[in-house]
């Protein structure tokens, strides 16, 4: 069976619906689902359309490549931990960008044997292999990141972005250079410099910023996908490129205004680099030390409030404590107390990272609130339970203009008439910077593993409390 | 107008879709939009099956496309199947 290119064109501007009615799923819990059965119907009759297109001719390799790469991916899909979706995105991520780079290449062989290119298509084909390249080794440095192979600290060297602007100019040089001359060395040269070029890009940006990064790699995919549909002139690929390409865009943006840094400080910035030695409120409040209190003690005040918040953090993904924070919140709620968790948008190490989590664990998503929803409720919240989170409560983004996260938007955790820090150390927080928190009078310190301490906590609850 | 062209219109409109329906998505889902996004561009197969299946293809492009088609693949399947897995999970309390 072969359909003609007019079917084909129909059939692709439907995918593209599909694909549109997919993200729009997304605006509520409750269609996403269908949303993401668009999606696959979309991206289905996108295959099946290009392959019976008259271009598709031989199917061997195809059905080879398909078939294992699908057995790879719902293995994967099936076996992933929630806690280590971050790592799959980022590995997903270098798969795009791989594959971009492979058929910009391929694209190349394949005009170059039948004596079509021209110089639009050859720039084309550099962008896509320049961005493709780059979201490959920059995703696979985030991967290595966040799976911990690598330190996830901020690699810092002297003469970092005249490095990188020197390598960037010139991987555009070659790109150009290929497309005047043809010349199959100035392509591979590129390619070449483009990988270099995603690895020092992102290597010395630092664990804390791994949202942003994600989404940033998030959006060149994307961008790779586009460049890849201007080189093939296929509506479809750039269609759903600029859709992807703006939701990474975005979702950066969303995360840099939550750290109310540009994306150009995180990108070349690095955070808490330097630790200058400035006695500042923190320093001060330091002097009066921390108040630490035991398991019992925060029960006391659990058992009987009227509402109960619950911050996550990292720490919380890392010690996999959601499990029996549900449990805390269902033993809590036997006995009337309200408990409602607040997200921090750049909590975890990727967007909404800790409302999976906490989907995981059962928890039901109206419980969960986003900062500005739940701020104004912590003045009338009588304890806060702060887990394994830190600079995102940190009142010195409001109070200490000397402070590196001064001007954070951050959670009101301190308006709360009791705040219960579970921590496993003083360490302070991604930012390097010390906690105002800590010191406040009405806060108090947990220490030991988040998890232990909630667990320690539930069955304080199951043997009635006091 | 030259396809280039025409290609670039699309290319434009289509950022302002992606711009209006992305800020529609609700933050609590944002972990599944970088999920349902990445299997999205795995849309890159399309890209490899042209180059693969092309008759007269050379044995190095048919190679490049192979691996190609084989890593959107991870990424289509995984991606959906890793979003519909998340998904799942996002329930109201009913019980």
């Amino acid at each position: 069976m072969e359909i003609s290119a007019n079917t084909q064109s129909v059939a692709y501007l439907i995918s593209a619906i599909l694909f549109i009615l997919a993200l729009k799923g997304l605006t509520h819990p409750a269609s996403a689902r269908r949303g993401n059965y668009l999606g696959m119907a979309g991206m289905a009759l996108a295959i099946f359309a290009t392959l019976f297109g008259s271009e598709v001719q031989s199917y061997g390799f195809i059905v080879a490549g398909v078939a294992a790469g699908g057995l790879i991916g719902t293995v994967l899909a099936a076996r992933v931990e929630m806690t280590a979706m971050p790592q799959l995105v980022a590995a997903l991520h270098s798969f795009v960008g791989m594959a971009a780079v492979l058929v910009a290449i391929g694209t190349y062989l394949n005009h170059d044997a039948a004596g079509t290119l021209n110089p639009v298509m050859m720039g084309e084909l550099s962008a896509g292999i320049i961005i493709g390249a780059i979201t490959f080794s920059g995703s696979v440095v985030a991967f290595a990141k966040l799976q911990g192979l690598v330190s996830g600290a901020p690699v810092k060297f002297k003469g970092q972005h005249m490095l990188n602007g020197l390598l960037g100019i010139v991987t555009i040089a070659l790109g150009i250079h290929f497309g005047m001359s043809e010349s199959m060395t100035s392509l591979v040269l590129m390619t070449l410099l483009a990988f270099v070029l995603g690895f020092t890009l992102i290597i010395p940006i630092g664990g804390a910023d791994m949202p942003v990064i994600i989404s940033m790699l998030n959006s060149y995919s994307g961008w790779a996908a586009a460049a890849t549909g201007f080189t093939l002139g296929n509506l479809l690929l750039i269609i759903v490129g600029a859709l992807v390409g703006f939701s990474g865009a975005i979702l950066s943006f969303i995360m840099c205004r939550a750290m109310n840094r540009s994306i150009i400080n995180v990108v070349f910035g690095g955070f808490g680099s330097d630790s200058g030695g400035d006695v500042s409120a923190v320093g001060q409040a330091a002097q009066k030390g921390v108040k630490s209190a035991s398991v019992d003690d925060a029960i006391y005040w659990m058992e009987d409030a009227g509402k109960v918040i619950i911050v996550p953090g990292y720490g919380m993904a890392v010690a996999q404590a959601q499990h029996a924070l549900k449990e805390m919140m269902e033993l809590l709620e036997e006995r009337d107390v309200e408990v409602k968790f607040a997200i921090h948008p750049v909590a975890g190490r990727m967007p909404g990272h800790m409302n999976v989590l906490l989907a995981e664990a059962d928890i039901p998503y109206d419980h969960v609130l986003e900062m500005d929803e739940i701020n104004p409720e912590f003045p009338t919240s009588d304890v806060t339970l702060v887990v394994g989170a830190n600079d995102v409560v940190n009142p010195a983004a409001k109070s200490d203009s000397s402070s590196p996260i001064y001007g954070m938007p951050i959670l009101d955790a301190s308006k709360s008439r009791q705040v219960y820090f579970l921590k496993r150390s003083m360490s302070p927080g991604y930012s390097g910077v010390d906690n105002l928190l800590f010191y406040q009078d009405n806060t108090s310190l947990i220490f030991g593993d988040a998890k232990d301490t909630i667990e320690g906590m539930v069955s304080a609850l199951k043997g009635g409390g006091h | 107008m030259p396809d280039t062209l025409v290609a670039l219109y699309v290319f434009v409109l289509s950022c302002f879709i992606g711009y209006w329906v992305i800020w529609g998505v609700t933050p609590s889902l944002h972990t599944p939009l970088v999920a349902l996004t990445n299997a999205i561009s795995g849309i890159i197969i399309v890209g490899a099956l042209l180059v693969t299946g092309l008759e007269s293809v050379g044995t190095a492009a048919e190679i490049f496309g192979f691996i190609a088609v084989l890593l959107a693949s991870i990424n289509v399947f995984g991606g959906f199947l890793v979003t519909n897995r998340m998904l799942a999970m996002f329930k109201k309390k009913d019980k």
